[in-house]
């Protein structure tokens, strides 16, 4: 089959990321994409931009995760009928038609136990009767006639910094990527509603969902709006590295392998920079050792680590860095034997997350909703969170 | 959609635009790996043709551990493309971590890179060189072979002072397994083996030893330097040679065998081939050009960004090629907004035309019907060709801001061209005139047809520049009695460019409606010298805030005048003058066109200054008519209207006036004003309204006139305008003009 030549060129590559996304053969183009350990492959016959296919598996893939929960190889085969429901309504006659996923939940109704046991008996199945009424409004991302018994708006902004920390500590690369994730629950809401930012100066390259009102924010620099259901991202903006990005935490290590010896030290202290008075969380250290490395003996003053010694990824889970009490990993690394030294000392990734704080320094100042007599809960949450945060050893 | 829209940028943009959808593009990169690479792939095609756009984003580019490979590979490939003289100790300080890497592949590909970041900028070639040598004592053996690769194609371009590294890379030889590497360095000793005379045949000797176990590409490479090695230093290395030779003349692979026959025939003396024996050296030891190490994605800019033949450097199946710009402009109907009201425009233009047929007299029947016949074609084509003369005018004016130097020359070029040309002509055309009537008469008949000469003519010629053979030249040497059809087919002509208007941008030629002429210096005055000026409402071509003066000088004495020029101007504060080049010498019965500008300050105070000739001042002066002193403006109904709102009260000037019987018709209104003034027609939507627009030609400010059409003869006209003076004096003008 057509699949043959993509499993050829995975066993040719090493890494499971190394599959090449396009792949061409002598009649078919394979384009695949590879998520949470599942290759999604599409296959094409003709011209198309292959970022348009790329991006519409992404989106296949967005909307499995929100009718299964999860993403995975149990979960597709436990409900194959409602894949191929899915993909049946998202993919016509190779268009791409209902993504939005609002619009397939009408169609399609997301498996519940109780549906289930019930469709088992009745024998019907999950695909809804009637088209979807909210198709054809010109909102489409707003479903039409919703109700909730309470209304609550909440918004998230949720800021990642990016960055590339050198062998002596300066920074070679940050970048701040903010998004902010709103959740909405309100009823009947046709009427535009506006949020101001306090420095709306600083963000510097920005994308909007579509239900933004583009003239408002360019004259305005307000954010307008009709807001969709639930969960979606209004907007997410970059900070470049022009403005000078904070850096919340410093790393001192020393890794060393001796020379002809099957042993290496390592010790990494992880310690906070200027907090803002908040107190950094959930720090994650992971480290990909070279493959020479058998085992590590190490130990911590705060928290736990585990090693794999099969994809030799070393995992310290820290958790919160009290100023006082700085968090260390020491010991010993166990090489295997005869093997060379290893060239590159390994680079280490670090999580953390900063509960309301957002670095770049960006506030919501006001929430104004227009046009209705409800008063909705409303809520804004800031939370800093690591992104690519890598430092070189 | 960000890629369909970088796509669009980047095969039309502008230079100046195209940095917007750089931000875009980086963002890209930060969503999922598929994504990037596509986003990637495209990127370095991008960066190839305009590295400033991705300049800013540099660091974007660099390199994270997690990264898979192919993308790492891409991004490598985008910082060599970016790297230049500014930020290449950033790149190779970055490279240089990379080199130390865990995965091979990326770190052959570094080392890759640093040599093309070599090859491009000079000035770091020798620290590149330095940095590779010593990677040259790498264990790991993929990237010492990788950088001797490298630093062979880096001392091709300057041997000589780099014998020290043969040396070093001679000594390598004994350790280095992958082939590729052991056939540079022995490549490298066989081209360069002058300038290590000692160790080459030492190498020949220990390569002769492992001759048989070598790959194929080596052994080529073996022979190659023993052949080179014969040639220099015989004595040393002939019996190694006939050893290799002999030993390649058995082996496995045909191609080695051959090139040993052949070697052998070259080189080695016998009786036979005596001839090429001779030139063996010269083939051998020829200078060869330097690779040159440049990007696999050079060749990928024909393939439309963001396709999938562009990702595959292949045409895939029904893969449409980007066609190349258009030849024939486009419809211009498709550009214009205000359709509706611009085919009212034409139509009423055409109606006129079948309305004024009957008026064709018969000696002009020949020309006449076939002007009316052909003019519906013609009008499409001509706007057709003024729409893209207009077009390429816009497309003239972004080239020159990417390559202004060159474009520039070009461009003055081709405005001298056309000045010259029209100059010529109008020239043509005076003589022509004073050679048939050579005494002013000064009689009504005399005027018009002064009027009508330069004003036909510059109609075709204007177009004839444009598409040549589409219009039938109107008779060239009209009676007294086709004034009237002369005049309609100009109306004609003018009619065309006011519709075209709508469609041209910003300021634009003007309207070649009558042309008045006003005498500078009559003949008895001027002892049989007389000039006359007129206004020809083309922009100045020194600068824009200048109106162009057209003088016709005509020497009607018997002598030559000689050295006439424009001396001592006295302008009055502000105005300035602008010389016309000194005439060398007129011959009795010529007569010059020269051009002049002068920038009158919106004001309609005369110019004065001498005209001097090698024998006698002339103290002349220029008074503008205040219609002269604008410039016409494009602009739409709406735009129209938003401005006047703006030029209310005090800037506005309202008369009411009778309407001639003569001036009822729609031409003739729009011809009365834009003779009175040098304004632009702006499309109206309603029938008895005309609206025309300019721009003051020193301050730029607007003047804006609206003729509304009442009950009969009744009309009102209303100029609105900053300058309240000029204002005035554009009412009374046009009354006037409209009066008559």
């Amino acid at each position: 089959s057509v699949c043959d030549y993509f499993f050829e060129a995975q066993e040719k590559a090493i890494d499971v990321e190394n599959v090449p996304p396009v792949i061409s053969t002598p009649h078919h183009y394979l384009i695949s994409i590879y998520r949470d350990k599942i290759f999604f492959v599409s296959v094409i016959q003709t011209e198309v931009p292959p970022l348009f296919v790329i991006e519409f598996l992404h989106r296949v893939a967005d909307t499995f995760q929100d009718y299964f929960g999860e993403c995975s190889e149990t979960a597709i085969k436990d409900n194959v009928v409602i894949v191929y429901e899915l993909l049946e309504e998202m993919l016509d006659n190779g268009f791409p038609l209902a993504t939005e996923s609002n619009i397939l939940k009408e169609l399609i109704k997301p498996p519940t136990i109780l549906r289930s046991v019930v469709n088992s008996i009745t024998g019907s199945s999950n695909v809804g009767d009637t088209l979807p009424t909210g198709q054809l409004s010109n909102i489409p991302w707003r479903r039409a006639g919703v109700k909730y018994t309470n209304n609550e708006a909440y918004f998230d902004v949720v800021e990642e910094i990016d960055a590339i920390i050198d062998k002596s500590g300066s920074t070679v690369f940050a970048e701040i990527q903010g998004a902010s994730s709103n959740c909405w629950y309100l009823m009947r809401f046709h009427l535009p509603l506006c949020h101001y930012l306090q420095n709306p100066r600083l963000l510097d390259d920005v994308s909007f969902h579509p239900c933004i009102r583009f003239k408002r924010w360019e004259s305005e620099r307000v954010l307008s709006f009709i807001p969709p259901d639930g969960n979606f991202r209004l907007i997410s903006y970059r900070v470049s590295s022009q403005n000078l990005v904070a850096i919340p935490v410093y790393v001192k290590h020393m890794i060393s392998f001796k020379e002809n010896s099957s042993s290496g030290r390592f010790d990494v202290t992880i310690g906070p920079k200027q907090n803002m008075g908040k107190t950094v969380e959930g720090v994650v250290m992971t480290v990909h050792m070279p493959k020479a490395v058998l085992n590590m003996n190490l130990t911590a003053t705060q928290g736990s680590y585990t090693f794999d010694p099969v994809t030799k990824v070393l995992t310290w889970d820290v958790g919160k860095i009290t100023p006082q009490k700085l968090p260390n990993l020491k010991g010993i690394v166990n090489l295997q034997s005869g093997a060379p030294k290893p060239e590159e000392n390994p680079s280490l990734n670090i999580q953390f997350k900063i509960q309301q704080l957002a670095i770049s320094g960006l506030k919501v100042n006001r929430l104004d909703m227009y046009g209705e007599k409800y008063k909705p809960f409303k809520g804004v949450k800031y939370i800093t969170k690591a992104g690519k945060f890598q430092v070189r050893t | 959609v960000v890629m369909a829209v970088a796509q669009l940028y980047f095969h039309l943009a502008p230079k100046a635009e195209v940095g917007v959808i750089a931000k875009a593009l980086v963002r890209l990169l930060r969503s999922h790996s598929e994504v990037q690479y596509v986003v990637l792939q495209n990127v370095a095609t991008m960066s190839i043709k305009r590295r400033g756009m991705f300049e800013p984003y540099l660091k974007s580019f660099y390199i994270r551990s997690t990264d898979p490979t192919q993308i790492k590979i891409l991004k490598l490939e985008v910082l060599t493309n970016l790297a230049n003289e500014t930020n290449i100790s950033t790149i190779l300080r970055e490279f240089q971590t990379y080199i130390r890497s865990m995965d091979k592949d990326f770190v052959a590909a570094t080392i890759q890179a640093i040599g093309r970041c070599a090859t491009n900028i000079g000035k770091v070639r020798d620290t590149c060189l330095n940095g590779l040598v010593q990677l040259l004592s790498n264990r790991d053996e993929l990237v010492v072979a990788e950088s001797v690769v490298v630093i062979k194609k880096l001392l091709q371009m300057q041997p000589a002072q780099h014998s020290e590294i043969i040396k070093h890379m001679a000594k390598l030889t004994d350790n280095i397994q992958v082939p590729m590497a052991r056939a540079s360095i022995l490549w490298l000793i066989g081209e360069y083996c002058e300038h290590v005379p000692k160790i080459a045949p030492d190498v020949l000797r220990k390569m002769a030893k492992s001759f048989t176990n070598e790959e194929d590409i080596v052994k080529l490479q073996v022979i190659n330097l023993a052949a080179k090695l014969y040639l220099t230093n015989s004595k040393q290395s002939k019996l190694l040679t006939q050893y290799v030779l002999n030993l390649a003349k058995y082996d496995q692979n045909y191609d080695i065998r051959d090139r040993a026959r052949f070697i052998r025939q070259l080189i080695v003396p016998t009786e036979k081939s005596g001839a090429l024996n001779k030139y063996a050296k010269k083939l051998f030891l020829a200078q060869k050009p330097a690779p040159i190490l440049e990007s696999s994605f050079k060749d990928r800019d024909h393939f439309q960004l963001g396709s999938l033949s562009h990702l595959l450097n292949a045409k895939a199946v029904g893969y449409q090629e980007l066609p190349d710009w258009p030849d024939e402009a486009p419809d211009p109907s498709v550009r214009n907004v205000e359709v509706p009201e611009w085919t009212k425009c034409t139509s009423r233009e055409k109606r006129k035309e079948k309305v004024e047929k009957p008026f064709y007299s018969d000696s002009e029947g020949e020309s006449g019907p076939t002007e009316s016949a052909d003019s519906e074609p013609e009008s499409v084509s001509e706007e057709s060709g003024r729409r893209r003369s207009s077009w390429r005018a816009r497309e003239e004016e972004e080239e020159e801001e990417e390559e202004e130097g060159a474009k520039k020359a070009k461009k003055k070029k081709a405005s001298q061209g056309r000045k010259s040309h029209t100059e010529t002509s109008s020239e043509e055309a005076s003589a022509s005139e004073s050679s048939s009537s050579g005494s002013d008469s000064g009689s009504e008949a005399e005027a018009k047809r002064r009027k009508v000469p330069p004003s036909s003519r510059a109609g075709p010629k204007e177009i004839s520049l444009l598409d040549l053979d589409d219009f039938t030249p109107p008779p060239p040497q009209p009676v007294p009695s086709s004034s009237i059809v002369s005049t309609s087919l100009v109306t004609d002509l003018e009619g065309l460019t006011l519709t075209d208007t709508s469609l041209a941008p910003a300021l634009l030629s003007p309207a070649f409606g009558a042309v008045r002429t006003y005498e500078l210096l009559h003949r008895m005055a001027g002892e049989g010298l007389s000039v006359e000026y007129c206004f020809s409402r083309r922009p100045f071509p020194g600068d824009p805030h200048m109106v162009a003066i057209q003088i016709q000088i005509s020497n009607n004495t018997d002598a030559e005048v000689k050295s006439l020029r424009v001396s001592e101007p006295k302008p009055l504060s502000g105005m300035r003058i602008q010389e016309f080049p000194e005439i060398e010498r007129l011959a009795p019965g010529d007569t010059a066109s020269v051009v002049m500008g002068i920038d009158f300050c919106d004001s309609t105070q005369a110019a004065n200054f001498q005209l001097c000739t090698h024998t006698r001042h002339f103290y002349v002066s220029i008074q503008p008519p205040v219609g002269e002193l604008m410039a016409p403006v494009f602009m739409s109904e709406n735009e129209f209207k938003k401005e006047q709102g703006k030029l209310t009260g005090m800037s506005e000037i309202t008369e009411k006036l009778m309407l001639p019987e003569k001036c009822w018709s729609d031409h003739a209104i729009v011809q009365q004003v834009t003779v009175a003034a040098n304004v632009g027609r702006v499309p109206c939507g309603a029938d008895n309204e005309y609206r025309f627009a300019a721009k003051t030609v020193t301050s730029g400010s607007l003047v804006l006139i609206t003729l509304e059409r009442r009950e009969g003869a009744v009309a009102q006209l209303t100029v609105n305008s900053e300058k309240m003076v000029i204002g005035t004096m554009l009412v009374k003008d046009i009354v006037q003009a409209l009066a008559q």
